[in-house]
């Protein structure tokens, strides 16, 4: 589905410049799940903001089924990868109602059968049609991630690049969107590159997870190995004896790697 | 009628049409309840009427001399009493509405829509578009307004239409300025991202996710504007360069009364209560209208 080879992001120029990622490789079979996890700071959405063309690419090359990306992404490429952003309070316009979001989804892709795709997307996102002519301000947190969810999967994608979807919402309402992506997943095949800081959730919904630190990949392992604690890399093994909440014993063994 | 206001207030909205109406309801509702708005736009509405129906309600040509009559004070033949050359003030007046309607009506057409693309288009693209659109802005602003008026009405020759235009050329670049700095808090957030990556063209997210947002506050500041597009335009009247005699325009009957001021001052004192309360019409308005349409407020 897409190949990611030797991706290096620099933003800024001259003196200001910054390399957020430095030359990571990574591959996902159609359908296939992959999880990129690590600190605030790794690159790990960068990673995500680079194959959806909005950070600048200064090395490397990223394959779309076998085909290398340019600088500038085609409506093809926006129908096959959509994205869903972490903040729902800013991803989605404040003066567009649901509808409107929807609508203009279809309208930039020309396709058929607005009315009946906008009744069944919000259908299978969880929102009935009461929600179709809201604003967002009308909606909390979890249904405007729905909307967004909605907005990304209206035209059909074969890939869905999550950039912490759920870091934003409350932990039950974060199940609730795990539960509907999965549902989503197996309903209409899709492939997904799920970005978090949460080593739990990556293991959940990602069949293969790499461990991002400073711009780079530390380790990839299996979800299953993930969850075994089943780590080489000392880094790796930090960030998830963290995770497992906050502990002075392992507070004070904390290391910088770089 | 109670048929409407259910279809209005209807929790759950089952089409386009009725959700933008229940929205426009919601604003309205919202601008209803502040009453010095509500004074704001009945001044406005009555200069809208008084235009209209100025041939009903003037009485009398507005060009019509009666030099036996010249310099009356307001009475019940002359309302608001007459002129120099013995013409009816009241009857200059509300033709004048139009001509004050026209400037308004024109300035709107040409300085806000040019003002948000120029803004919009520098905000949003950057680079070199931002330096070239923002410096020839800066040309513009450089100068004071009421003389680049002047210069571009002198130049163009005197004449009303000549100074609506000279006054549209000189009065968008605040807009270009306001719309840019709105577009660029408006140009990294994440529904802008999401918009490119939905596959959206350039023209599409210009007009239809950064010119809404940017719409209100232009809209605001044009009716808070309008007031001294009117006075500018009074000025250039009062100058020579605006409307031409025997034109009822309201500066240029202020300019005439000039000379008269002390001794008949309803000549000077009647076109200037005209423009005092329209100005202040729009002001109000301007104040009530920038309440609701504030995107803080959420509703759209």
């Amino acid at each position: 589905m897409i190949e990611v080879e030797a991706l290096e992001v620099t933003w800024g120029r001259g003196a200001r410049a910054h390399r957020a990622v430095k030359g990571i490789d990574f591959a996902l079979p159609a359908g296939g799940t992959f999880g990129l996890v690590g600190e605030s700071g790794s690159g790990k959405s960068t990673v995500l903001k680079a194959i959806a063309g909005l950070a600048p690419v200064t090395g490397g090359v990223i394959r779309l089924s076998g085909r290398p990306l340019g600088a500038r992404r085609d409506k093809g490429f926006r129908k096959s990868v959509q994205m869903v952003f972490q903040d729902p309070y800013g991803s989605l316009h404040p003066r567009h109602t649901v509808d409107r979001v929807l609508a203009e989804a279809c309208a930039i892709h020309g396709l058929d059968r607005r009315e009946a795709r906008i009744v069944r997307i919000l259908d299978e996102v969880g929102l009935g049609p009461a929600f179709r002519f809201r604003y967002p301000h009308e909606l909390s947190g979890g249904q405007r991630q729905r909307v967004a969810i909605a907005r990304a999967l209206i035209v059909e994608p074969a890939l869905l690049l999550l950039d912490e979807p759920t870091s934003a919402l409350d932990v039950s309402v974060q199940a609730e969107i795990l539960n509907l992506l999965l549902d989503l997943k197996e309903a209409h095949g899709l492939a997904w590159i799920f970005v978090s800081h949460n080593l739990a959730v990556v293991a959940q919904m990602c069949e293969r997870v790499a461990i991002m630190n400073n711009g780079r990949i530390v380790e990839e392992v299996a979800a299953r190995d993930l969850a075994r604690a089943n780590l080489r890399e000392p880094y790796a093994r930090q960030l998830l004896a963290a995770s497992r909440g906050f502990d002075r014993a392992v507070a004070r063994t904390l290391v910088t790697y770089d | 009628m109670s048929g409407l206001r259910a279809w209005l207030t209807e929790p759950v909205p089952h089409s386009r049409a009725q959700a933008r109406a229940q929205a426009w309801w919601l604003a309205w509702c919202a601008f209803r309840a502040n009453p010095m708005a509500m004074l704001g736009l009945g001044l406005v509405l009555l200069l809208v009427l008084v235009a209209l129906s100025a041939p009903w309600i003037a009485g009398r040509s507005p060009f019509e001399q009666d030099l036996a009559n010249r310099l009356s004070p307001p009475s019940a033949e002359h309302w608001l009493g007459t002129d120099e050359l013995g013409r009816d003030i009241w009857a200059r007046i509300v033709w004048g509405s139009r001509i004050t309607l026209a400037i308004v009506g024109i300035v709107v057409v040409i300085v806000g829509p040019l003002g948000l693309l120029v803004g919009t288009v520098a905000g949003y693209l950057g680079g070199w578009v931002d330096t070239v659109l923002m410096r020839l802005t800066d040309v513009f602003l450089a100068f004071p307004r009421l003389i680049l008026a002047l210069a571009l009405a002198a130049a163009l020759g005197p004449g009303i239409e000549n100074a609506i235009l000279a006054i549209a050329v000189t009065a968008w670049p605040p807009y270009a300025r306001l719309a840019r700095a709105e577009t660029l808090t408006i140009r990294n957030s994440d529904f802008i991202a999401a918009a490119i990556v939905q596959g959206a063209s350039t023209p599409r997210i210009l007009l239809g996710h950064v010119v809404p947002l940017c719409l209100s506050s232009v809209i605001v500041r044009l009716t808070l504007d309008m007031a001294g597009i009117i006075l500018t335009a009074a000025g250039l009247g009062f100058l020579g360069l605006g409307a031409q005699p025997p034109a009822p325009e309201w500066g240029a009957m202020i300019a005439t009364g000039r000379q008269y001021v002390l001794d008949q001052w309803w000549v000077a004192a009647m076109p200037g209560a005209a423009i005092f309360l329209v100005s202040l019409g729009f002001n109000l308005l301007g104040d009530g209208l920038r309440d609701v349409l504030d995107p803080k407020r959420g509703a759209g």
